[in-house]
C-alpha cells in the first residue's frame, strides 16, 4: 500500500509524536509513505473563516501535486484531512468553481486521487485482523475512550461515515490492539479547537466537558487521531483542572502511538514521553494487567487440558494410583498429611476402607489439594467415631 | 402570563420593517456562498441544542437564522456568536431540514470581516496571524504565530508558562519551515485578494 504523505504543519512541532508514531505505524504495517513534494499549509479554520477562495486554493495546490505523484494522499491531521476532502468535493460537484480554483493555483486538477484519513486506512484498508496479527504487547485491561471529535467524522459527505453520532473505526482498531473500549457521551463532540487558545473562557469549558465525559464513563485514558485535540486535552488539561477545581489525570494517546507500542515499540520511540500528562505510568499498568490476564488464561488452559484428558488414559492413571495406595498405605498417607499421628490414622483408613482408598486415589490424580482436604476430613471423622 | 408582563413583551418586541433591497441582496449572497437556504429552517432548535459553544453565544445558530429570515442583517452580522462558532459541523450534521448551518456561520464571519465588523477581535487576530505565516513561509509557524498573536492582542505573557516545557519536549521549531514554492503560495494569496477577498 502506497500513499503520498501529508504530515501537516504540526507534525514537526506541537504534534511531533503524531509524526513519529505515524511513520512507525506505516513501517509496522508495511505502508509506504512518500512525503508530498513541497507541500503547503491547508489554511485550516483560519482560511475558511477569512476567504472562501483562499480556503479552496491552498489545499488545491497540494492535491495537484498528489495527482502528479499519482497516489492517494494520507493526511493524519483531522483539519488537514477535512480541508482537502472539502476541495475534492467541490472539484467533483462544482465544475465552475473547479475552473476558478485552477486559475488561481495555475495548475490543472483531474480529481484522480483522494485524501484519506488514518482511521480509514487502519480500519478499512488494513483491517483489524491484520493489525491484531502484529500485536506483541496487547493492551489488555486498558480502558479507553475513543475520541473522534469533529472533522474526522463530519461532514459525512467528506468522510463517508454511516453513523456520525457513533463512529466505530477507532474502536475497532483499539479492540484489535486488545483494549477495552467504552461507550461514552462526548465521542464526537468538539474539544474547543483553536478557541482554547484564542478564547479560553469558552474553549476551556468545552474541553472540561469532554474530559469529564470520559472520566464519568470509567475511561482511564483518551485516544485521539487529531493533533489539535491532543494539544488541548493534554497540554491544557492542567489549566482546566485548576479552573474547575478537579483532577482528571487522564493520559491522552494518539491511536498511532498505541499501535506502535502494542506492536513492540518502546514508548520513547514514538514520543509518548513528550506528553504533558505523564502517559508512561498507565502503559506500565496496562502491561502489568496484560501479564496477569495472560497468566490467568494460561492457568485456565492447563486446567482445561487435565479435564479434557483422554478418559482411558485417566483411568489408567487412577488404577496405578490405587495400586500405590494398596501397596504403601503409610507412604501415601505421609504424602497427604504432615502430622504423623494423623497420617498413621489415615494409613489405617487406606488399608481398611476400599471406597475411601479409591476416592483418595482418584483425587490424587485430578486435584491434589482436594485430596489433602478430603484425607484430613476422613481422619477427623474417624477420630470422632473412635471417641464416641 | 399576566397582563402586565404581556404588555411589557409587546413594548420590547422587535419592530419589523419591510426588508430593504440591500438586505435582500446580502442575504441571497450569503446563501449562495454558503450553498444553503435559510428558508428551509422551521426553527426547531436542534442546531442550538447540540451546539457545544451555544452557552457562550448571544445569538445561537437558530437565532442567527431567524434574524436573517426577518431581514435583521445588522444584528446578525454584529453577533459575537458568529465568531464563537468552532466549525465543528454538529448543527449541519443534525439539521432535519438539511440546512448547512456551519457553512452559513462561516459565510457570515467572512462577510463581517469584509465589512470590518469584527465583534471578536481576538479570534480575528489569531486567524490573521495564522495566515500571515502561511503567506510568508508556505507553512504555519507555530512559535511565530503565538508571539504575533500575543503582541497583537496585548497579552504579552499568555501561555508563557507553557513555552519552556514545549521547547524541552522538542515541540517548538525555533525557525519557520520555508517551502520552495513560497512564491506560488504568495501568488495564491495575491490572486485571491484581487478577486475581492481579504487576507
Amino acid at each position: 500500500m502506497k500513499f503520498a504523505y501529508y504530515p501537516g504543519c504540526s507534525a514537526d512541532s506541537s504534534g511531533v509524536e503524531y509524526g513519529m508514531s505515524m511513520v512507525r505505524t506505516a513501517e509496522i504495517l508495511g505502508i509506504e509513505l512518500f512525503e508530498l513534494d513541497d507541500w503547503n499549509c491547508c489554511g485550516a479554520t483560519s482560511a475558511h473563516s477569512t476567504d472562501k477562495m483562499l480556503s479552496l486554493a491552498l489545499p488545491a495546490r497540494n492535491l495537484a501535486i498528489a495527482e502528479k505523484q499519482g497516489m492517494d494522499m494520507l493526511a493524519p491531521c483531522a483539519a488537514c484531512y477535512s480541508r482537502h476532502r472539502n476541495v475534492e468535493y467541490v472539484i467533483e460537484h462544482d465544475p465552475d468553481m473547479k475552473h476558478r480554483i485552477e486559475e488561481i493555483i495555475d495548475k490543472k486538477l483531474e480529481g484522480s486521487t483522494q485524501t484519506v484519513s488514518i482511521l480509514d486506512v487502519l480500519a478499512n484498508k488494513i483491517g483489524p485482523a491484520t493489525i491484531a496479527s502484529k500485536v506483541t504487547q496487547p493492551l489488555t485491561g486498558m480502558k479507553a475512550a475513543c475520541y473522534y471529535g469533529c472533522l474526522l467524522v463530519r461532514p459525512v459527505e467528506y468522510t463517508g461515515y454511516d453513523d456520525p453520532e457513533d463512529p466505530q473505526t477507532m474502536d475497532e482498531v483499539m479492540k484489535a490492539l486488545g483494549a477495552d473500549v467504552l461507550d461514552w457521551s462526548h465521542k464526537v463532540e468538539c474539544c474547543g479547537a483553536a478557541m482554547v487558545t484564542s478564547r479560553p473562557d469558552v474553549g476551556n469549558r468545552m474541553l472540561y466537558h469532554v474530559l469529564q465525559g470520559a472520566k464519568e464513563s470509567g475511561a482511564e485514558c483518551i485516544v485521539t487521531a487529531c493533533p489539535l485535540c491532543m494539544l488541548n486535552l493534554d497540554m491544557r488539561q492542567a489549566a482546566v483542572e485548576k479552573e474547575y477545581h478537579t483532577k482528571f489525570n487522564l493520559p491522552i494517546y494518539y491511536v498511532t502511538e498505541l499501535l506502535a507500542f502494542a506492536c513492540g515499540d518502546a514508548p520513547e520511540t514514538v514520543g509518548i514521553n513528550k506528553h504533558f500528562v505523564d502517559a508512561i505510568p498507565y502503559l506500565n499498568e496496562v502491561k502489568k494487567r496484560a501479564a496477569e490476564a495472560e497468566a490467568q488464561a494460561r492457568a485456565q488452559q492447563d486446567k482445561k487440558e487435565t479435564v479434557t484428558e483422554d478418559p482411558e488414559l485417566l483411568q489408567k492413571k487412577i488404577n496405578s494410583m490405587i495400586k500405590a495406595f494398596e501397596k504403601g498405605p503409610d507412604k501415601m498417607a505421609g504424602r497427604l498429611l504432615d502430622d504423623e499421628s494423623r497420617a498413621s490414622v489415615l494409613a489405617e483408613i487406606i488399608s481398611n476402607d476400599e471406597k475411601k482408598r479409591n476416592k483418595l486415589a482418584e483425587l490424587m490424580v485430578s486435584d491434589k489439594d482436594k485430596a489433602v482436604k478430603v484425607a484430613d476430613a476422613f481422619v477427623t471423622g474417624e477420630l470422632k467415631k473412635r471417641n464416641e | 402570563m399576566s397582563g402586565k408582563k404581556g404588555a411589557k413583551t409587546v413594548e420590547t418586541a422587535v419592530k419589523l420593517t419591510p426588508i430593504t433591497e440591500s438586505q435582500k441582496e446580502f442575504i441571497s449572497r450569503i446563501e449562495k456562498e454558503a450553498g444553503t437556504s435559510i428558508h428551509l429552517c422551521y426553527q426547531c432548535g436542534k442546531c442550538t441544542a447540540g451546539c457545544p459553544a451555544a452557552f457562550a453565544m448571544d445569538y445561537p445558530p437558530r437565532k442567527i437564522i431567524r434574524l436573517l429570515q426577518l431581514g435583521m442583517v445588522d444584528t446578525a452580522i454584529n453577533a459575537e456568536s458568529i465568531w464563537l462558532c468552532a466549525s465543528c459541523e454538529t448543527c449541519t450534521a443534525r439539521c432535519p431540514k438539511g440546512v448547512n448551518i456551519a457553512s452559513l456561520m462561516d459565510a457570515m464571519r467572512r462577510a463581517a470581516l469584509k465589512q470590518g465588523k469584527i465583534t471578536d477581535k481576538k479570534i480575528a487576530a489569531f486567524n490573521k496571524g495564522f495566515l500571515s505565516g502561511v503567506k510568508n513561509f508556505g507553512r504555519t509557524y507555530e512559535a511565530g504565530l503565538t508571539l504575533q498573536y500575543n503582541l497583537s492582542t496585548g497579552q504579552l505573557f499568555k501561555d508563557m508558562a507553557l513555552g519552556l516545557p514545549m521547547m524541552n519536549r522538542g515541540k517548538v521549531s525555533i525557525f519557520p519551515e520555508r517551502i520552495k514554492g513560497r512564491d506560488e503560495v504568495k501568488k495564491i494569496f495575491e490572486k485571491v485578494q484581487q478577486l475581492g477577498g481579504e487576507e
